[in-house]
Parts: structure tokens; C-alpha cells; sequence
């Protein structure tokens, strides 16, 4: 979905509170026999609407994509199929390597840095900065760190381009102003620097999102815990080590999953700052599927890419509702 | 120690910021003072003409009303379904609701780009390409996809002895659903909508697919893809991204209590 973090970081999908009251109320209700069957059964005209938008908008073309990748299609006349031959194809390509291996840079910026320094800059937030300066002063370090998050993707794109020009931008501009004019670079434009340049930007734009969550879930540890282990000597980092960190273990990992679906699915940035670039070192599965579908008009190529990327976001959506269920069920 | 950690903050929060403020302060700049004294500086003056001759190059407030009506049609269908849907599964309590929820998270799980050249070819052939109509119905499928699955939970929780009384009193299913359940959900409601509305406005694979004509598109994606022809000047492009903050801006102002809210129960970002 469009919306989330980062872009198509954008729609970030569910989280870890909303699941649980869901599959435990479901499963729970499903023996109390409140409804007759007859009953229960006139409800299902209610799920015409939606299933029915599903089917156009999801199942078909879910499908349809799936048996594109099966052929050769330039998007006019009739697909031919070809069988597994994309799908050989795309094992030999480097480009399809480059862009799930650049996947893992992705990751590293919008998953695994963000989840970590989020908690991190939650529990200062939460245990230094509130009781010691007041809520206030702690809510807005929150909202102006959350600020990047709010810009639409593409806008914050714009806005990276402008900053980052070779000869005027105001980084390099910056850079020289201290006297390192060595370090002034080419940052979207040379093959070595523009991933990692991407990955500050990923960076910059998701931190917020992972701190105001960990915020909000710090408020649901029990204090006392917090005390207690102080009175017996324990420094802040062990706490949070010990407290913190265990406490929000849930979270922890909800966050990392959704977050790692985002990265795998990040598409505007890319598309915005570096179409791909320089030489693919920025290209990224989704960027990939697209050029097939609407450069270079392989369609078949590019619904075997796409269908990779769905199959891998598949399973991760898997591995996160069995880590739910597994949470509820030891939670009872 | 907890003046280092204050410290520790406002320099992250400086560097957080600093890529907003210089462009706003170099979208108030002339050309020419660009070129004179460089992004670093302060302007000299307030000088509006680069950012309103990119709003009139690009006709803004047309990519502004796009959006507008793009988002708030995704918000009120998406709402729509997503109560109806979740009417008949969390209320409904209809069988095999359990896989049925599981579909749902798949769909918001599957990636765009295994969806938009079937979506692109499927609205191509019934004549919807390049209209915003499609936008709203694709983009407000797949939100609600995700506002059922959150709203499901929701009123599965609205307590037996209400919807019994209701029952009692005669009242059909319909009429359960607009005046008992929906006033008693109205703050969630109001939540996912808000969410539907900045997440459509910020949504940029599927209108960049199917609105081509500069006509139909969105700021986001007038901003990300009319983009190549401003980069030669700073000052243009300064602006541009000031007038793409600008409305996000005053949505997260009116919206911020709201997103909160829906960041606690779950609805994250």
C-alpha cells in the first residue's frame, strides 16, 4: 500500500496492538455460539462490497501478473509463454542480484538502524528527557524528529535533490564552508557514493516513525520495574538492556518486520533521486520490475521480478502473524 | 548527564531539521543571490518569484485540487468498505472469517508493482486509464484492506448485550450497523480516515502509473516526476519542495492528535 514510512515506507502496515486484540477476540468468540448459523450467515452480503473490490483489485491481478511471468510480452498483441524461462533468466542477471543485493542496504537504513536508534532515542526521550526537563520539552524533540515523516516521499525527494547538487547544493556548499572541499562530492552522481548517500536519506526520513512508537510503548512498562532494579544498583544501560529492551521484545520485532516489508518495497526515493543509478548501484527490486514493465517493455521480465519481491513479502507477512499468534498464545 | 542528553537532542534535532530550513530559506531567495552567496545564507530579502513561477508552471493548484479529491475519495470509500467489511466479520462473526481476515493482510502486504501492469492494462481496456476514478477505487481497495483488518478487532469488541438489545427492539442488521455500531465507532472511524487521506496524498507508484497527463496528476507526483526540467536552477527547486511541504504541513497541524491516536492503537504511519 501506498501509504508508510518512507514512501511506499509509506503504508506501513499493521502493528503488533492492533493484532492481538484481533485473534484473540476472533478466536475466543468462535465457540460462544452468540449467533445462530442462519443468522451469522445473512452477514455475509456485507462482505460483498469488499471482497468483491479484493477480487478486481488484488486477486486478479495478483494472478494475471503471476502468469505474465510465465511469458514474453511487450505489452501489445498476445503474450507468448515462454515457461520458466524468465525466471532463468533473472538467475544469470546481475541486475536482478544488484537490485535484491542493494535490498539489504535498504534494510539496514529503514529497518535495522531506525528500529535500534528509535529505541534508543525513546528510552533518552522517556527516561531523561521527560522527568527531567517535562513532557513538553520531550514532545517536541519527538514531533520535530517525526517531522521528515509527514513529507510526502516524492517532495522529500525533491528536497534531497536540491541539497545535494554537485556545484550548488547546500551540502557540498557546506562542506566547503569548513574548509573540506576534498569531501565535496558528486553524492547522487558517483557510482561508489550514491548508495550510501540513499541510505542517509532512508535514514533521515524513518527514524521518526520507529521513536514515536517506542515512545508510546515505553509509557506501557510498569515503572516499579524501572525502580526496583535502580535500588539494586543497576546503571540506566542495563536497564534498558534488561527492562527496556525485554519489554518491548514485541514491538521490537513487529517493528523490524514491517519496517523490512517497507525496505523491501521501497519505490519513490529511488525513482526520484536516482532512477536506478549510477550503473545500477542504487536499483532496487521494485525499480526493476518497473523499468521491464514501462522502459524497456519486457513485461514477462517484469512480472518475474515483481513476483519474486511478492513471494519474499509473502513469507515475511507469514513469520510476522505466526510471531503474534506465538506471542498470544504465551501470553494467556 | 541529562544536559549532555538535552544537548545530545538538539543537535540531532538541528540535523533532523536543516534540510527543511535551508530550503525554505533558499525558496525566499533571487537567482541571481543564489549564485551570489550560495545556499548557506540568509536571504537578503523575501522574494517570492521563484515559488510562484514554479506554482504557475506547473499550475499547482490544479495538482492540488487532484490531490485533494483523490484523497478524500480514497478516505470515504475506503472507510465505507472497510465498515461494511469488518460489519460482517467482526459483528457477523460470518465462518471462515479467519482466512478470510488473512487475505486481507495479504493484500496490503503484496507489493504494488505485482498488481500495476495487470491494474494498468485491466483500466486501459474498460477506459479508465489516465482517470482519477481509478485511482480512488484501486488505491481505496487496498487501504481498506488494511482498515478492515484494524477495524475487524474493533467491533468484535462491541459488547453482546448492546447489539442483543438492538435486536430486541427489532432492529435489522442495517439499521444495527448506521445507528447503533457506527456512532459507537465514530473516533476510530475518524482515525482511519484521516489516515486514508495523508496516505493517498502521499501515495506516488499508482498515480505515477496510471495519470500521465499533467492535467490528472498529484502533487506528489508532479513534484517527483515533472521534476527533471527545474533541477538546472536551485531556486526553482528550493521552491518546489517548499510548496510539496507546505500542505503535509498543515495536514499534520490539523491531523496531529488524530495520527497520535492512531499510532497508539496500532494504525501505524
Amino acid at each position: 500500500m501506498g501509504p508508510g514510512a518512507g514512501a511506499d515506507a509509506a503504508p506501513a502496515p499493521p502493528e503488533g496492538t492492533t493484532m492481538t486484540p484481533t485473534t484473540r477476540t476472533l478466536s475466543a468468540r468462535r465457540t460462544d455460539g452468540r449467533l445462530k448459523r442462519g443468522e451469522a450467515s445473512r452477514y455475509y452480503r456485507y462482505l460483498i462490497p469488499g471482497l468483491l473490490g479484493l477480487i478486481i483489485v488484488v486477486i486478479v491481478p495478483a494472478l494475471a501478473n503471476l502468469g505474465l511471468s510465465f511469458t514474453q510480452w511487450s505489452g501489445v498483441g498476445t503474450p507468448e509463454f515462454v515457461g520458466l524461462d524468465n525466471y532463468s533468466a533473472l538467475m544469470g542477471d546481475a541486475t536482478f542480484w544488484r537490485a535484491f543485493g542493494n535490498s539489504a542496504a535498504t534494510i539496514v537504513a529503514m529497518a535495522i538502524i531506525p528500529t535500534f536508534a528509535g529505541l534508543f532515542l525513546a528510552a533518552l526521550l522517556f527516561d531523561f528527557l521527560a522527568p527531567r526537563f517535562g513532557g513538553a520539552t520531550s514532545s517536541l524533540f519527538r514531533t520535530v524528529i517525526y517531522l521528515p515523516q509527514i513529507i510526502p516521499i516524492a517532495v522529500a525527494g525533491v528536497l534531497w535533490d536540491f541539497l545535494l547538487q554537485p556545484q550548488t547544493g547546500a551540502v557540498n556548499a557546506a562542506l566547503r564552508a569548513v574548509g573540506l572541499d576534498q569531501a565535496a562530492s558528486n553524492w547522487l552522481g558517483d557510482p561508489s557514493l550514491a548508495l550510501p548517500t540513499v541510505m542517509v536519506i532512508l535514514v533521515w526520513l524513518q527514524l521518526g516513525y520507529t521513536v514515536v512508537i517506542f515512545v508510546a510503548g515505553m509509557s506501557r512498562i510498569d515503572p516499579a520495574l524501572h525502580e526496583a532494579a535502580s535500588l539494586d544498583g543497576a546503571s540506566w544501560l542495563q536497564r534498558f538492556r534488561v527492562i527496556t529492551v525485554s519489554s518491548l521484545a514485541p514491538e521490537i520485532i513487529v517493528i523490524l518486520l514491517t519496517t523490512t516489508v517497507a525496505a523491501l518495497k521501497v519505490f519513490a526515493p529511488i525513482y526520484v533521486l536516482t532512477a536506478g543509478g549510477p550503473a545500477n548501484a542504487t536499483m532496487v527490486p521494485s525499480y526493476f520490475a518497473f523499468y521491464n514493465f514501462f522502459s524497456t517493455l519486457k513485461v514477462g521480465y517484469g512480472a518475474a521480478i515483481s513476483t519474486v519481491l511478492a513471494v519474499l513479502l509473502t513469507v515475511l507477512a507469514v513469520v510476522l502473524l505466526a510471531i503474534q499468534h506465538r506471542h498470544q498464545e504465551g501470553s494467556r | 548527564m541529562s544536559w549532555v542528553i538535552l544537548g545530545g537532542f538538539v543537535v540531532l534535532s538541528l540535523a533532523m531539521l536543516s534540510p527543511i530550513v535551508l530550503a525554505v530559506i533558499n525558496s525566499v531567495k533571487t537567482s541571481e543571490e543564489y549564485a551570489r552567496n550560495g545556499p548557506l545564507a540568509l536571504p537578503e530579502g523575501f522574494d517570492l518569484s521563484g515559488l510562484t513561477e514554479f506554482w504557475v508552471s506547473v499550475d499547482f493548484t490544479n495538482k492540488l485540487l487532484n490531490s485533494v479529491l483523490i484523497s478524500v475519495g480514497v478516505a470515504a470509500l475506503g472507510v465505507v468498505l472497510s465498515l461494511l467489511t469488518a460489519y460482517g466479520l467482526g459483528v457477523g462473526r460470518v465462518r471462515g472469517r479467519f482466512w478470510i481476515l488473512a487475505l486481507f493482510m495479504v493484500a496490503f502486504t503484496l507489493p504494488q508493482e505485482a498488481l500495476v501492469y495487470p491494474l494498468y492494462f485491466m483500466s486501459k481496456n474498460v477506459g479508465l486509464y489516465d482517470s482519477q476514478l481509478a485511482v480512488i477505487i484501486i488505491i481505496g481497495v487496498l487501504q481498506a484492506a488494511f482498515g478492515t483488518y484494524l477495524l475487524s478487532s474493533v467491533l468484535s469488541s462491541v459488547p453482546d448485550e448492546v447489539l442483543e438489545a438492538a435486536r430486541v427492539d427489532g432492529a435489522g442488521r442495517f439499521r444495527i450497523l448506521t445507528q447503533i455500531v457506527t456512532p459507537l465507532v465514530r473516533p476510530t472511524l475518524m482515525v482511519l480516515g484521516a489516515f486514508f487521506f495523508v496516505w493517498t496524498w502521499n501515495e506516488f507508484f499508482i498515480p505515477l502509473v496510471l495519470l500521465p497527463s499533467g492535467r490528472n496528476q498529484t502533487v506528489s507526483v508532479a513534484l517527483g516526476s515533472l521534476f527533471g526540467q527545474y533541477t538546472s536552477d536551485p531556486v526553482t527547486t528550493a521552491a518546489a519542495a517548499v510548496v510539496g511541504i507546505l500542505p503535509a504541513l498543515v495536514f499534520f497541524i490539523l491531523f496531529q492528535r488524530t495520527l497520535m491516536r492512531g499510532v497508539n492503537m496500532g494504525a501505524v504511519k
